[in-house]
């Protein structure tokens, strides 16, 4: 079994997580950029912290087997703090990179003027850099949060299907599934999304456009909660193409849009459907796909 | 602006040419850019160092910002790029300027950073005390001893006594010696420590 983890924030974790992770089938990854528990006050912080995205941390992923990719942006969190607001200068810099396959994670936190303002911004620079965009959604009233998310996404330059609408619940799947973005759920241990709940989401809305990650991070989560999805998707009686379509094949064709994913060379499932997506090319969609990677 | 997927490495080149405030730009992207028309990556970035145009202090201010706005493949790819920045038959060789990047490398953990810090432009210019600690680096790090340039000409006594404890350390921890620390003894063997040579600027 193959896993794409679309959102995790190994930055957080320990080169054990990187042991088990790859031993559960997981071998590629995208780490958003987002706050770190204690605000940061002045732009260096980020950059230095943008800088260990594409460099540090993909060098350890590699150790362990796993190609590791970033999306680059101003959290909403800090988007608040005037001090953070110069991220937006420097982002065209980090946006033009290799390995950086959306802008994100953006959204909103409290729903205020300055997350408006950062959030319509940073849309309009993943359309100038032919990015996608991953988008966070509220902890606190999250269904209006959901829905005045969707009305910025319309509003600006990129089309649906370029967005990633994440942390999704029962409450919200509905007005994301009708909007045409893509709809990610964080399956936690105790908070946001579980496995269960998770199989009877897939069960009712199908598998178009639906992206499972761990979200993992300095918070009670875990890495393997891809693992646990797909083994609560066979026990529920779907295939083994099934889980590899959400667990692989959806985020490889959602971040493949930025045509820079560097893949390792997989084996798809038996009786696996849509080839163009499997990964049996040396590229696709512009990305690569690296032979002979580290196992 | 970025440069879009329709930009090629012949555009590129010729914009750095004529405005080389461009480099930034073209050098993040150089890499996809070079996979689509079948070249290879860490070569074409090296093309777009060499086409700045200017004196030797311009160049080297360019040399050290892409480095320091790079990610890991940029910042190697600048590395990689050094001894061919430094030819002697350059008009604005760039001599010494560019060993902050080399020092900033040899602090990292990043192997691949590391294997090229320790090429030919460190073996012309790093101070003995760096470069030995570089090559220690590199046999505690296990990078193949092989990327170390000049090995044979800057490996001196004190070298030699380094690898030696380092390798009765493993061998008290009951650890195996790396082989490529036999080879770095293996080549101050036999040689006059006072014969090595620097190329004069």
């Amino acid at each position: 079994m193959r896993i794409f983890d679309p959102h995790i924030h190994m930055t957080s974790r320990t080169t054990d997580d990187y042991r088990r992770m790859h031993a559960a089938g997981v071998r590629a990854v995208v780490e958003p950029s987002f706050w770190l528990g204690q605000p940061r006050t002045s732009v260096g912080s980020f950059t230095d912290y943008f800088d260990a995205l594409l460099g540090w941390e993909p060098f350890r992923a590699s150790q362990y087997g796993i190609a590791h990719h970033a999306t680059i942006g101003l959290n909403p969190k800090e988007a608040n703090d005037a001090r953070c607001r110069e991220v937006l200068d420097v982002l065209p810099r980090y946006l033009a990179k290799d390995r950086v396959v959306a802008v994100g994670e953006l959204g909103y936190d409290s729903m205020t003027p300055e997350e408006d303002d950062v959030f319509a911004a940073q849309l309009a620079l993943a359309a100038e850099h032919e990015l996608p965009a991953l988008v966070h959604t509220p902890h606190r009233d999250k269904l209006a949060g959901t829905r005045r998310t969707l009305d910025v996404v319309r509003e600006s330059a990129l089309e649906p299907s370029a967005v990633l609408v994440d942390h999704l619940n029962e409450v919200t799947v509905g007005v994301v599934a009708e909007s045409g973005c893509w709809m990610g759920f964080s399956v936690y241990p105790d908070t946001k999304m579980d496995e269960g709940r998770m199989v009877e989401i897939l069960r009712r809305y199908g598998l178009d456009r639906m992206i499972v990650n761990s979200a993992a991070d300095w918070g009670n989560s875990d890495p393997l909660k891809t693992r646990r999805v797909a083994e609560t998707m066979l026990a529920a009686g779907y295939t083994a193409d099934d889980v590899d379509r959400v667990l692989w094949r959806n985020p490889v064709e959602f971040y493949g849009r930025s045509g820079r994913l560097e893949l390792p060379d997989t084996e798809a499932p038996e009786g696996a459907q849509d080839h163009e997506l499997v990964g049996a090319g040396a590229t696709f969609m512009g990305n690569s796909v690296l032979r002979g990677a580290r196992e | 602006m970025s440069p879009t997927t329709s930009t090629t490495t012949a555009d590129a080149l010729e914009q750095v040419r004529t405005d080389p405030g461009s480099i930034d730009r073209h050098f993040a992207a150089a890499a996809r850019t070079a996979a689509r028309e079948g070249l290879d990556g860490d070569a074409t970035r090296e093309a777009l160092l060499l086409a700045v145009p200017g004196d030797t202090a311009y160049v080297i201010g360019v040399v050290r910002r892409l480095y320091d706005h790079g990610d890991a493949a940029e910042r190697r790819a600048v590395l990689l790029a050094l001894p061919a920045l430094d030819a002697l038959d350059r008009p604005a060789a760039i001599g010494d300027g560019a060993l902050p990047i080399v020092r900033d490398a040899l602090r990292t953990n990043d192997t691949r950073l590391v294997a090229a810090a320790v090429g030919p432009y460190a073996a012309t210019h790093l101070d003995d005390d760096t470069w030995r600690q570089a090559v220690l680096k590199v046999l505690f790090t296990g990078v193949p001893v092989e990327q170390v340039a000049g090995l044979a000409d800057r490996a001196d006594d004190e070298l030699a006594r380094m690898v030696r404890d380092y390798a009765a350390e493993r061998e008290a921890a009951g650890r195996v010696v790396p082989p490529d620390a036999r080879t770095v003894l293996a080549v101050t063997e036999g040689r006059d420590p006072h014969t090595r040579p620097h190329r004069a600027h």
